[in-house]
């Protein structure tokens, strides 16, 4: 699955880093403590979080996430949607708490290890 | 007695996320423009260019605290103040030992370590960016055992602060100092605060500056004998005399 797709199924706005829409997903991670997604998350992960502020692209370049969603209606500031555009990695929106959107997720097949 | 104007919230060019034109020259002669004589260089989890920085303001008149803004296990974000450049380094010794990774200079930025002339020695290759493995508890116990001072960095905001990741200012957390962002509000995050056990948290504001132009745009008046850890410890409990003024307005 591409994260076109998921943006597409589940309805996520994409408010930065639209060139990345093509990248594979392969897993998931839910998390706010970037040490803690940076030492867990694999790569291509879509990544759920409250966090906005830029080092959440550095994470997912990092990392080699496949996106980021901003869950509870949470924006990203400025400079990170400047960033997540230069870096490619897409930053979607939703509504939705990180609990109900990684429950969507994973009946949708996608899961924490990928497996 | 006299006032310090101070801004105790510096970044270096050390720091990944600071410009590369925060050299100590150039931190030392923008502070003295603002009329600012009393600063603390905390770079994100080093003290490598306090001591180039300490020369450079000895040299112009700015007095410069060694200090570093430490990110705990928490991500919670702790300024760590000492009167000495042994002090901090010996607390630096005490952060690498708890920090793992490698920085990513094309990701996080350059880590640059610096002369007092503003040359380059090098480059720092840890992530600077990442977070130590130890509590905000442990933190501030290390400080507080070397001798310095901890003051929560920026606690208004969304991110890395104190009331972001913790929710709140824990009671039994022994923080000497909260640190108000330049554009928050102070009366309006004592207001948010719950209602201290003892005597209200000492609060300042600092610039919290990543680049030069940031210099001036907060800082605080200090009522003090001499720029010593003793003092703003006096400063911060409002004691024989010594206190803290926000300074209101920006610029």
């Amino acid at each position: 699955m591409k994260v076109k797709d998921v943006v597409e199924r589940f309805d996520l706005e994409p408010m930065a880093g639209k060139g990345g829409l093509d990248r594979e997903v392969r897993s998931g991670y839910c998390g706010d403590l970037l040490s803690d997604v940076m030492a867990n998350a694999g790569a291509g992960a879509l990544w759920l979080t409250i966090q906005s502020h830029k080092n959440i692209v550095g994470v997912a370049v990092l990392s080699e996430l496949a996106a980021v969603i901003l869950v509870n209606g949470r924006r990203p500031d400025e400079d990170t949607r400047t960033k997540a555009d230069e870096e490619g990695i897409p930053i979607l929106g939703t509504a939705r708490s990180a609990f109900d959107t990684a429950g969507l997720l994973f009946d949708a097949g996608i899961s924490g290890t990928g497996e | 007695m006299r006032r310090y104007l101070a801004d105790l919230h510096i970044h270096s060019c050390l720091s990944p996320c600071a410009s590369l034109d925060m050299t100590p020259r150039a931190i030392v002669e923008m502070n003295l423009k603002n009329g600012i004589d009393l600063i603390a260089l905390c770079d994100h989890n080093s003290a490598e260019n306090v001591g180039a920085t300490m020369r450079a303001g000895r040299r112009q008149g700015v007095s410069v605290i060694p200090g570093m803004e430490i990110n705990s296990q928490e991500e919670v974000h702790t300024l760590a103040i000492f009167d000495t450049e042994e002090q901090a380094l010996a607390m630096q010794e005490v952060l690498y030992a708890a920090l793992k990774g490698s920085n990513r200079p094309d990701i996080f930025g350059d880590q640059v370590v610096v002369n007092e002339f503003d040359e380059v020695e090098g480059f720092n290759d840890r992530l600077l960016i990442g977070a130590v493995q130890m509590d905000i508890y442990e933190v501030v116990r290390e400080v507080h055992r070397l001798g310095g001072l901890c003051i929560a960095s920026h606690v208004d905001r969304p991110s890395y602060s104190i009331l972001s990741q913790l929710g709140f200012v824990p009671g039994d957390l022994e923080l000497d100092a909260l640190e108000c962002s330049r554009n928050g509000s102070p009366e309006s995050l004592l207001k948010t605060l719950p209602p201290p056990e003892g005597r209200a948290p000492a609060l300042l504001t600092s610039s919290d500056a990543h680049e030069l132009d940031d210099i001036g745009t907060a800082s605080s008046w200090f009522i003090i004998d001499t720029p010593e850890v003793c003092e703003l410890a006096l400063a911060f409990r409002g004691e024989r005399g010594r206190r803290v003024e926000i300074r209101s307005g920006t610029g």
